[in-house]
């Protein structure tokens, strides 16, 4: 079990902000931090790998103390244990792929171990390789092995597959769940991909200005009405045309423009830039396999 | 008889150049790393400190090495009687100058070189339970190795060039602490261009060949990718 109760100050653009955060992880979970930019995801997972110090509180881990301000504990980020995937991979440039990897096990492990764990995230042809001969896949691939291969309680993940295309997300999404049902570690994710975190994540906590808005797991949170027959879209309204009795209203939705129409009535009170559900309910909608 | 006097100056010029490179690679990486890690009050002033010589004419600092090492005084006579030290018309007092007057050379761009090197690098080693001097050697210096090539061959080439200093607290005497810059106003103050013309090619021409050996590596290392 993780329990974290911490306070940290937080200076963003939007002005100062207390980060106020109190959560239990249980022992080999797969959750999600989930929330816009700058809530204090990526603060509060520094905080618990010991890379910021936190201004209050404390945190233990495993009944372990690892920090706590009032009798003046910190367990330094070295000796913490935890693997930490980075948002621009840092891998060390002047290593190959296996020396990064073999940098990173601990004294008394096997060498063998680096192949291993080369072998599961498909790097063993890559070994020889220096970072800057690789894809941005790879270094990730790169990245995740060095994390794990130091056999660490917790893996930290911050934002790992953001700077990657829809394909090989989904590949590495893959590969994130095969290493966690393998090594079984705890694992934490930062991430404000809805679906990332459905495909992962058993439990999500979504934080919002530096406090939890809600937790629970992704239905709970994601589905916030009872599911019906009904598909809900949250868009932006882009154009309202008048085109005889009707109104034509183009609306941004997800990543596509759509067009739909609207009557007198229901166009009231509704201006260029607002923000809009979209609800279809009267019909039975197709789904294709791409 | 010429030639032996010319071979014993260029040898004590790069004598000079290489102590104090050396002395300078170890001195200016430390100090460049406390620099590109502290947060303290008083890094403006260290960092003032070590870009004076940029600015200050060298005579100044020729002649507060003096007057500070100055028999006059208590810090020179106190080198001079526990440990034979003399700042004055010695080769340890060109090399302490040199040190003084080539920082900024050495600091800056190693400084500069691990400003510029990711945060991350340093917080992943640190996850991996890596001491601060295993991630320093491990990790910092072999990412920066532009940088150390650029401080050390320019330390080496600005303290060959180097004149002022030297002049004022060397003195200029044959052999001891008369070195190429020196030797070259030396000739031509005697009117002897033919003499002078010799330092002053070898010097022109080894400045040359090491600046420009310094860039080809440089671009090669950048055209691997490494940042």
């Amino acid at each position: 079990m993780i329990h974290i109760d911490i306070v940290k100050p937080l200076n963003l653009a939007s002005g100062l902000m207390d980060l106020e955060v109190n959560i239990k992880i249980k022992d080999g979970a797969f959750i999600a931090f989930y929330g816009q930019s700058g809530a204090g995801k990526t603060t509060l997972l520094r905080i618990l790998s010991g890379l910021e110090i936190a201004k209050k509180g404390k945190i233990e881990v495993g009944g372990e103390v690892w920090f706590n301000s009032s009798t003046k504990i910190n367990k330094p980020a070295q000796k913490r244990g935890v693997g930490f995937v980075f948002q621009d991979f840092a891998l060390f440039p002047n290593m190959t792929v296996k020396e990064n990897l073999l940098y990173a096990l601990k004294k008394g492990d096997t060498k063998t171990y680096v192949d291993e764990v080369m072998e599961v995230v498909g790097l063993s042809e890559l070994h020889t390789r220096y970072p800057h001969q690789l894809s941005g896949g790879q270094k990730q691939r790169v990245a995740l092995a060095r994390a794990v291969v130091c056999k660490p309680k917790i893996l930290l993940l911050d934002e790992p597959l953001s700077a990657l295309d829809a394909q090989m997300r989904s590949k590495l999404q893959d590969k994130l769940l095969e290493i966690h049902k393998l090594f079984g570690m705890t694992t934490v994710l930062v991430s404000h991909d809805v679906g990332e975190i459905f495909k992962l994540c058993s439990d999500v906590v979504w934080i919002e200005n530096g406090h939890i808005k809600s937790q629970g797991t992704p239905k709970q949170i994601f589905f916030k009405h009872k599911t019906s027959a009904a598909f809900e879209f949250i868009g932006e309204l882009l154009e309202i045309t008048q085109n005889e009795m009707i109104y034509i209203l183009v609306l941004h939705v997800g990543h596509e423009v759509i067009k739909t129409i609207a009557t007198k009535d229901e166009i009231v009170g509704l201006n260029i830039g607002d923000r809009v559900r979209v609800i279809t309910k009267s019909f039975h909608p197709i789904i294709e396999k791409l | 008889m010429m030639n032996e006097m010319f071979i014993s100056t260029m040898l004590l010029t790069f004598k000079l150049a290489f102590v104090t490179t050396v002395i300078l690679l170890i001195l200016g990486t430390c100090i460049a790393y406390y620099l590109s890690v502290s947060r303290s009050h008083v890094k403006p002033l260290i960092e003032t400190i070590v870009s004076m010589p940029l600015v200050l004419p060298p005579t100044v600092l020729g002649f507060y090495l003096l007057v500070a090492f100055s028999q006059e005084n208590f810090l020179g006579r106190f080198l001079q009687e526990y440990f034979g030290f003399r700042l004055t018309f010695t080769f340890g007092g060109l090399v302490l100058g040199s040190v003084i007057f080539s920082l900024p050379f050495m600091v800056h761009p190693i400084q500069n070189g691990l400003a510029a090197l990711p945060k991350s690098l340093l917080e992943a080693a640190t996850t991996l339970g890596k001491s601060k001097i295993n991630i320093f050697f491990k990790i910092l210096l072999p990412n920066i190795k532009p940088s150390l090539l650029t401080g050390v061959v320019i330390t080496f080439a600005h303290t060959i060039g180097e004149f002022g200093v030297v002049l004022m607290i060397g003195g200029n005497i044959p052999q001891k602490t008369r070195v190429a810059s020196l030797a070259i106003y030396d000739q031509v103050e005697s009117l002897n261009y033919h003499e002078a013309n010799k330092y002053a090619l070898t010097l022109f021409v080894i400045s040359f060949c090491v600046l420009l050996l310094v860039y080809i590596v440089n671009k090669k290392y950048f055209a691997k990718g490494f940042k």
